[in-house]
């Protein structure tokens, strides 16, 4: 059995069933869970996908959003089981991979126009 | 979770072969596959590294009586018969040819015999194991990759960027003092790793997920000891 069919089948076997297709400018909603003491719930994190780092089982998007007035950004691993759930609100028109140019605006100039269909 | 794609077992005996009996700190030969990442339970992630344990066999056992000490030679990685010599291919007559051969001590022999198998069921995620491997090698290197010295400056004539300083006084002693650190062979060594964590074992497809790095290069050897 060839090792990297050994590996990817590993992998698999810890990745997601269903992800959505998520790209820059995206705008998404991540659940993710959160515990507190010994209670654990769902919080939401919804902003704009700066970027998205394909590799399988350590796929990463990098969220941001903008909190009380201050820009935050998160990444999260896809396929962790402390992200319950992905949802895609939104298509944004992105001609590049990585948005870093979002971080430097703010309000209207900070948002993506929608996607064509 | 994604499909159970099955991984086809690479059964190397057509006859079932009979478990090896419990060994104190169980021991297994294994070949590096390679390294990924590991959701635990509580969602964090580890890096973890793939050994691959099919095939370990008992291939001698070593008695006080007749070798003056107490060992169980384990046997590990399936060959074509071609590829042994016929010493190597006669010491283990009917068994299948292994080319990796190992000794262990243990302090009782007894119930141990040549064919019998050793599985990866003897680890249980938890474990702690340390893992014996050879490192990559790196060639012959320079006092500042090897021993970590400083280099010496860049420009205005330096004739000093990567040397070592002085390697002693003059006339007294008048020699170099030994064990003096220099540029050197590096890697290639036999290294231990202490104390990693089994994170999956899965005797079913012969495989050992630990946690953390594992030395030496993918489809290297390595031993895999309880701690």
């Amino acid at each position: 059995m060839p090792m990297n069919d050994v590996l990817k089948t590993l992998a698999s076997e810890q990745q997601k069933a269903e992800v959505p297709e998520i790209r820059p400018g995206d705008t998404v909603a991540v659940s993710v869970r959160v515990v507190e003491g010994n209670r654990e719930r769902l919080q939401k994190f919804e902003g704009t996908v700066l970027r998205v780092r394909n590799g399988g089982l350590d796929e990463q998007v990098t969220v941001r959003r903008i909190a009380s007035g201050v820009g935050v950004e998160r990444t999260f691993l896809v396929h962790s089981p402390r992200v319950e759930k992905i949802e895609v609100t939104r298509h944004g028109h992105a001609r590049r991979a990585a948005l870093y140019f979002l971080r430097e605006r703010v309000g209207k100039s900070a948002t993506l126009k929608e996607k064509r269909r | 979770m994604a499909e159970e794609t099955t991984i086809e077992t690479t059964t190397t005996t057509a006859t079932e072969r009979a478990e090896a009996p419990k060994m104190a700190k169980p021991l297994i030969l294994g070949r590096k596959v390679g390294m990924l990442q590991h959701f635990r339970d509580d969602g964090s992630v580890v890096a973890a590294t793939v050994i691959a344990v099919e095939s370990n066999l008992v291939t001698a056992v070593r008695t006080k009586e007749k070798d003056g000490y107490a060992a169980v030679q384990i046997g590990f990685g399936q060959v074509a018969d071609k590829k042994m010599s016929r010493g190597e291919r006669g010491h283990l007559k009917d068994l299948p040819a292994l080319k990796h051969l190992r000794e262990v001590r243990v302090d009782d022999v007894s119930g141990f015999a040549k064919g019998q198998r050793i599985g990866a069921d003897r680890f249980a995620p938890g474990d702690r194991v340390h893992v014996v491997g050879t490192s990559k090698g790196k060639g012959f290197q320079g006092p500042v990759h090897l021993h970590h010295f400083s280099r010496g400056p860049k420009s205005h004539g330096s004739d000093h960027l990567r040397r070592q300083g002085s390697v002693g006084s003059g006339t007294t002693p008048g020699r170099v003092l030994r064990g003096l650190r220099m540029a050197a062979h590096q890697g290639v060594d036999r290294v231990t790793v202490k104390n990693l964590e089994v994170l999956r074992a899965d005797p079913g497809r012969s495989l050992l997920v630990l946690s953390g790095a594992v030395p030496g290069a993918r489809n290297s050897i390595v031993m895999v000891r309880k701690a």
